[in-house]
């Protein structure tokens, strides 16, 4: 089997694992921590602070390279500018994820799970997904992730 | 404000999130790709030639995660609260957003942070905001 293949699937098999570890996989969980002026689940923020914690070095050490040791090219985003596109999509993200406690990664893993209702949310956001990239088909260049 | 002491899971959390950190790491020195998980979606959906077989790995791996977890000991709870049609147009709104904003909790949060972008901070700190306010909005405003 092919190695890069291999490789981005144990990373895609790891941060699932992650992210059922974490609780974040659970609806409920992340919209205790979004529940700021509630009963507030601190929880989430130390996710962030484990998985940043892990990442730095990584990505300042991929930072001077060109290429990784399977010899695929290093390609990292460049863009710095905060753009209209910037504000506005990630103000939409987060009222979406706000209304269900979903962000991409727990959606796929909980339709992993077999929850019908996470199923329901993932076709829904890959349907969003699909209109996006209808009406935005010439200017995709330079999309960071 | 009040601090829910008997949710908090600190260490889970923790070791968790370094799984994360981990992955994406491992997509970085391994693949040269950032583990963006909105951006992986998407790309598979507009098919960048010679992106779709890491794309399609990483996004399987992700998905029989809990299949494998489930063969060793009982999933963890995943307890969805919304109905559908709320369901349906969250998922529109972050299927959408993540899309045109460049990115999710993944891509900017994990990271664009790591990678100390501005760009991405100014992602986070919005989507966070956008979703502080929409649930102060939901739970204690309109008190669904």
């Amino acid at each position: 089997m092919n190695k890069s293949l291999l490789s981005a699937f144990a990373a895609g098999l790891i941060f699932g694992l992650g992210l059922l570890v974490s609780g974040m996989a659970n609806p409920e969980k992340v919209l205790a921590f979004l529940d700021l002026f509630g009963n507030w689940d601190p929880s989430l923020a130390l996710v962030m602070v484990g998985a940043i914690g892990v990442g730095l070095p990584f990505f300042y050490f991929a930072k001077g390279r060109d290429v990784t040791v399977l010899g695929k090219q290093i390609q990292m985003p460049s863009r710095r500018d905060i753009d209209r596109p910037l504000v506005v999509g990630s103000l939409l993200f987060g009222i979406g994820w706000g209304l269900a406690g979903f962000c991409p990664g727990p959606a796929v893993v909980a339709t992993g799970a077999g929850e019908i209702k996470a199923i329901v949310f993932t076709a829904a956001m890959l349907a969003g997904m699909g209109l996006f990239a209808l009406f935005n088909r010439p200017s995709t260049a330079g999309a960071t992730s | 404000m009040t601090i829910d002491w008997t949710a908090f899971t600190p260490w889970s959390a923790l070791a968790g999130g370094a799984m994360i950190g981990l992955a994406s790491a491992l997509l970085l020195v391994l693949n040269g790709r950032i583990a963006g998980i909105s951006g992986i979606l998407g790309g598979l959906i507009s098919r960048t030639p010679g992106e779709t077989g890491w794309r399609a790995a990483f996004a399987i791996g992700l998905l029989i995660g809990p299949t494998l977890w489930a063969l060793f000991q009982a999933l963890p709870p995943i307890r969805i609260e919304a109905g559908y049609p709320v369901l349906i147009a969250a998922g529109l709104l972050v299927g959408i957003g993540t899309r045109y904003g460049s990115g999710c909790t993944s891509g900017h949060g994990v990271c664009g942070l790591s990678r100390l972008s501005p760009r991405s901070l100014a992602a986070t700190l919005i989507f966070m905001a956008g979703g502080f306010a929409t649930v102060f909005v939901v739970r204690h405003l309109l008190g669904v």
